[in-house]
């Protein structure tokens, strides 16, 4: 029996140095202040005595920059998301209702830009956005407009980036939970005089309500602590607390500082979205 | 029901163009022979060229090929063994805390998973004095441990569709569990394996944050190098290398795909 314990032994293990432990050395850090030194942040016992505090994250709470970026990273997620969700939804439905031979073609080709490497799929919307990019160029020659669209370094851009690089994240749940739906229920609901939009919007999208919450966790979540895109596409006054982290770690190196946003963003954004996922999946 | 099926198939042509056009400009403007990305100034492979020349990029390609070959390795062994007691074995104490940490790498943003990382390395170098330094191996365990995160899930599906009558007849004549798991179980599930494998080592070749946080001076990884000079502005060799990635990667996922298609229509 030596075996099993070995075999529950070693992902437990490993897991729990690496994935559970660091988690409470953010914690930990957090508490302490920056110093000069290595590493860059102070004692927590000074001859013996605790020496933390909680003043980074008072600090977090009396600049208004903090709860700006918390806020405006919800902002742009939850947009962001409602637009993949209307991109998304109606491709997932598209791919769901085709015959089987070109269904599985079309989901290969879903999936496929979605192991193409993320930040070169950001990148190539920098040339398509620029001011003498490859969508203003095209524009412009058409007549359409007489001077580019400033569209690069725009929150535009941001929600492009987001719903461009997640969308495969919104069909592939939105697509299990279509392909499953009873073809006889829409037969009857037009055998009793509905019309394809009523049927759609009092059958077909109530029955799919947990494939289109399944795919709006898994863009809002990940959109949430968003660096690239914001870092790439977006403008100087693009706000999002992934790239407030990651400003105050490489560019201000205060280490514990980055912690207490690290913590508060678990504790205020990722938790919470956790638990109300759980609670209506145990509902459903 | 016509004017609903036009509207669907306009939508999802218009979805698919949406998807493909900026992968389809960067392969295009590969081939440009403009210095300036997005005017044409001809057919050139001269881009191609210049990357190979370019002693930076290849040795950040080196460094990122060997991250990836060791993490995704280990994420398959680790993943798979936690996919095993995930499915196979009954109740125990840490079950629930070994299903949390499966599945919660899945959903942490990529800053703080890099970043408590870091903060674990610096400080177990401290108290421990391991491990020395940051680079290929502090890279390596951080992506071990995100990617073992979705090799589990991808285990596990296959592990819980597979007919468990064979191990069971298996045990009845007299196999030991470990035989039973390399000669029956392991074959069985090798599909999920090598998806297993693609999919994280794709993963780790992708990774830029956790990389930026855990990796030392001398390890910058491709994406590393590649962040860097996209932020000094549009370069075409960046079209040429991204167009040579998007080749190996579709290479890669139609394999797999073509594995995990196989595997479920057994």
């Amino acid at each position: 029996m030596s075996r099993r314990w070995l075999v529950i032994a070693l992902p437990m293990l490993w897991l729990g140095v690496f994935f559970l432990l660091p988690f409470l050395e953010v914690a930990r850090i957090s508490l302490l202040d920056p110093a000069i030194a290595r590493p860059p942040y102070s004692a927590m016992f000074e001859a013996g005595v605790f020496a933390g505090d909680l003043e980074n994250y008072l600090f977090l709470l009396s600049d208004s920059l903090y709860v700006n970026a918390y806020l405006s990273s919800i902002r742009i997620a939850f947009i962001s998301t409602v637009l993949a969700l209307l991109v998304g939804y109606p491709m997932a439905y598209a791919i769901a209702r085709s015959p089987e031979p070109r269904r599985t073609v079309l989901l290969f080709l879903v999936i496929l830009p979605f192991w193409t490497s993320f930040l070169l799929r950001v990148y190539a919307w920098i040339g398509l956005l620029k001011n003498n990019g490859l969508i203003n160029n095209m524009l412009m020659s058409l007549g359409v407009i007489d001077e580019p669209l400033i569209m690069l370094q725009t929150d535009f851009a941001v929600y492009v980036g987001i719903v461009y690089t997640y969308l495969p994240f919104m069909i592939l749940p939105l697509y299990a939970n279509l392909v499953k739906l009873d073809g006889a229920l829409l037969e009857a609901s037009s055998d009793l005089g509905a019309s394809p939009a009523s049927t759609f919007f009092r059958v077909t999208l109530p029955l799919s309500l947990p494939g289109v919450l399944a795919g709006s966790m898994l863009v809002f979540i990940p959109a949430i602590g968003e660096f690239v895109i914001p870092a790439l596409l977006g403008g100087p006054d693009t706000l999002m607390i992934g790239r407030v982290l990651w400003n105050e770690f490489f560019s201000n190196r205060d280490w514990p500082m980055a912690s207490a946003v690290a913590v508060a963003m678990l504790l205020l954004i990722v938790l919470p979205i956790l638990w109300t996922q759980k609670l209506v999946e145990s509902r459903t | 029901m016509k004017r609903r099926s036009l509207f669907l198939v306009i939508s999802a042509t218009l979805g698919f163009v949406f998807l493909y056009v900026p992968i389809v400009s960067l392969v295009v403007y590969s081939f440009n022979e403009s210095q300036l990305v997005t005017v044409w100034g001809g057919f050139s492979t001269k881009w191609y060229g210049e990357l190979l020349r370019d002693p930076q990029i290849l040795g950040a390609a080196w460094i990122s090929l060997k991250i990836g070959v060791v993490s995704a390795t280990l994420a398959v062994v680790f993943g798979t063994l936690a996919a095993l007691v995930l499915v196979r074995f009954g109740a125990f104490w840490g079950k629930p805390i070994l299903r949390g940490m499966t599945a919660a790498p899945l959903v942490m943003p990529e800053v703080i998973t890099g970043l408590s990382l870091l903060l674990l390395f610096v400080s177990m170098e401290q108290a421990i004095g391991w491990p020395a330094g940051r680079g290929m191996l502090t890279v390596i365990i951080a992506h071990t441990t995100f990617s073992l995160a979705y090799v589990a899930v991808v285990v596990q599906s296959r592990l819980v569709d597979m007919d468990r009558s064979i191990d069971e007849a298996a045990l009845d004549l007299g196999a030991t569990p470990v035989r039973v798991f390399f000669d029956i179980t392991l074959p069985i599930i090798a599909p999920a394996l090598i998806a297993g494998w693609l999919l994280a080592f794709t993963i780790s070749l992708d990774d830029l944050v956790v990389a930026s946080f855990t990796s030392g001076p001398g390890a910058s990884t491709l994406p590393m190098v590649i962040f860097s000079k996209v932020r000094l502005g549009v370069s075409p060799d960046v079209n040429a290398l991204a167009t040579l990635i998007i080749v190996v990667v579709a290479v890669g996922v139609g394999i797999a795909w073509a594995l995990m298609q196989r595997g479920q229509r057994k």
